[in-house]
């Protein structure tokens, strides 16, 4: 079993790179990846959403949304009742509630933790990888656990590759690029070629 | 004295004003490929070195050569057993030089080998010099900054990490990426992140890996194919290795492989001078090395019934694929490695550690090293950023311990 939840999280990782393989959460991916400091703060703030919101997410999809979910209920014909179509829609509900109701719990009790991710935590409601790794995890029909390995693995990733983005765009601060690539052109260029570092792992068993 | 009075007098044609003006990278190329720049420090001292950018590179230029002509002569020599073995040679103008200049296909002549195996290996490197100048030199003129002799090195590492057989338009492609995007939209030599000549070969990896990697692409002879050391470990396991190459061919570089990285011996000859004239960091190369150590000794460790690799001592992995030339001549380039002292161990630490877990978890690569570099590129600002912050923290701790707190 711990075998498994490894192999899961490191492939959530690595492997299945949300930013670097999938390139999901560009926006801010690129627009927030100009100090390391502010990188690693929106990197926590992800890796906390994520661990959060696809276990909730999974909750909702397997006490509520799939075919036959409701028939814990019990009310009579509930196993009938297919209310998949509304996936996206919840999703999206639940992430942007939760990153609400944690903002407003940080504040009152952790300020030093919400002074510190400031503006991220609201930014990164509409990040497409919170997003995208509820909608793997429905795909990919993960369990209760695994969802939260899952949640975990893909916010680590994510946060791992915009601290090295951010790294890398520190030390080419000093480069000097053409006019016409300068600004979002060369980081574009710098994540493709970071892509190909991270081709590594494409193929990897585990 | 004729070269230095023939620049002088052409040179006002390249200054300001002059008829050549654009072409002054060139011009200042030339010229110090002759003779040692002219510029002296005006103004208050600086740090006084006869190091410089030009001696390093020429210095890491030379110390692959003992590599690269033995792998000349490794290509020809595998080459010449194959077609005595009644593998027919390769037809084209290759096997007509071959015939003028040496006569035959004898594996027992060292001249017959080292032809046939540098009428492989000079086509890609003079392809790869070409088309690589020709886009250094524009990028120079254009922006006008000095072509510099960075080149050298990237043009060598990246045509000795071919297999022999490549294409050259493929060598061209390959060339032109690793400049032009992996280096030159940067700014230039110094300002990149990831090793060009390494950017280059990856590039051309996961586009053309029908060329670029399997067991026909190593030896020149017709229809030859042959297993590499690393992929004969994959399926085989060490016996089998054992069985087919003694340990010391492998050292030695009488394997199959990329033309200069089969001689584990002769690289380590080439990285000792490095490290003996500190051209090259001896953090990296130990980093590197203990990296795979550690690694492999912990997957023999735990051990698998399924996959061979895992079984693989060390000292294997030292002398197959291209482990040796990676960590000698890529992973030491000042440029896209950690800058730290402390960075440049973690940094190398992680090059050994992912070539190994590349080969042994990866069935998709044999090798790793070339990839591991790239991962480890991308982290190494990243490692230099913690380093150095960790060093701030330190220090203002230091001076002031009643601000502890504060400070954290």
């Amino acid at each position: 079993m711990f075998e498994h939840y490894l192999s899961l999280f490191i492939k959530a990782v690595f492997v299945e790179n949300m930013a670097l393989a999938f390139f999901l959460g560009m926006c801010t991916f690129l627009a927030v990846s100009k100090k390391v400091s502010s990188a690693i703060g929106l990197g926590v703030a992800v890796i906390v959403v994520l661990t959060i919101t696809v276990p909730a997410n999974n909750l909702i999809l397997n006490y509520l949304l799939k075919a036959g979910a409701l028939s814990w209920t019990g009310v009579e014909g509930a196993e009938n009742i297919d209310l998949s179509f509304l996936g996206l829609l919840s999703y999206i509900g639940v992430i942007a509630a939760i990153v609400q109701i944690l903002e407003m719990f940080l504040d009152k009790f952790v300020p030093a933790l919400y002074n510190a991710l400031g503006v991220y935590l609201p930014l990164i409601t509409v990040n497409c990888a919170i997003l995208g790794a509820a909608l793997f995890m429905v795909q990919r029909d993960y369990a209760f656990g695994e969802s939260v390995i899952y949640g975990l693995g893909a916010g680590f990733g994510w946060a791992l590759a915009i601290a090295a983005l951010a790294g890398i765009r520190e030390k080419l601060k000093y480069s000097d690029v053409p006019a016409g690539l300068q600004g979002l052109g060369i980081t574009f260029l710098t994540v493709g070629l970071m892509s190909l570092g991270f081709m590594s792992f494409s193929g990897v068993q585990l | 004295m004729g070269i230095r009075r023939l620049l002088d007098n052409i040179e006002p044609h390249f200054h300001e004003g002059g008829k050549y003006q654009r072409f002054y990278a060139l011009y200042e190329a030339v010229d110090t490929i002759f003779y040692a720049p002219g510029h002296v420090t005006g103004s208050t001292s600086h740090v006084r070195d006869g190091i410089d950018l030009k001696r390093i590179m020429i210095t890491v230029w030379m110390c692959t050569w003992p590599a690269m002509f033995f792998g000349m002569y490794n290509a020809g020599l595998q080459a010449n057993v194959a077609i005595a073995d009644n593998y027919g040679a390769l037809a084209g103008w290759r096997e007509s030089v071959v015939m003028a200049l040496a006569g035959g296909h004898d594996p027992g002549s060292i001249w017959a080998n080292f032809v046939l195996g540098a009428t492989w290996f000079l086509p890609i490197y003079a392809v790869t010099f070409i088309v690589g100048g020709f886009w250094e030199v524009l990028f120079a003129i254009r922006r006008g900054h000095e072509v510099n002799e960075g080149f050298f090195v990237t043009s060598v590492l990246f045509a000795l990490i071919l297999p022999a057989t490549v294409p050259l338009w493929q060598v061209a492609l390959g060339i032109t990426f690793g400049v032009v995007i992996g280096k030159e939209v940067f700014g230039g030599t110094g300002k990149n992140f990831l090793n060009p000549a390494l950017t280059g070969r990856a590039f051309l990896y996961f586009a053309y890996p029908a060329q670029l990697s399997g067991d026909s692409v190593w030896v020149p002879a017709d229809g030859y194919t042959g297993a590499t050391a690393l992929s004969t470990a994959a399926q085989g396991g060490v016996e089998q290795l054992v069985a087919q190459t003694p340990w010391l061919n492998a050292f030695l570089g009488f394997i199959q492989g990329s033309v200069g990285e089969t001689s584990t011996l002769l690289i380590l000859l080439g990285g000792l001078v490095m490290v003996w004239t500190r051209v090259a960091s001896w953090r990296i190369i130990l980093g590197v090395f203990l990296g795979m150590v550690a690694t492999a000794t912990l997957f023999n460790f735990i051990g698998s019934d399924t996959n061979p690799m895992f079984a693989l001592p060390w000292y294997w992995h030292l002398v197959i694929g291209g482990f040796a030339f990676g960590m000698i001549f890529m992973a030491t380039d000042p440029v896209s490695a950690s800058m730290t002292n402390t960075g440049k161990l973690i940094f190398g630490g992680l090059i050994g550690f992912m070539t190994v877990l590349i080969r042994v978890a990866n069935p998709a690569f044999p090798e790793g090293i070339m990839l591991a570099i790239l991962f480890a590129n991308l982290f190494a600002p990243l490692i230099d950023h913690f380093i150095v912050q960790a060093n701030i923290k330190r220090r203002q701790k230091r001076l002031m311990p009643s601000r502890d707190k504060e400070v954290a």
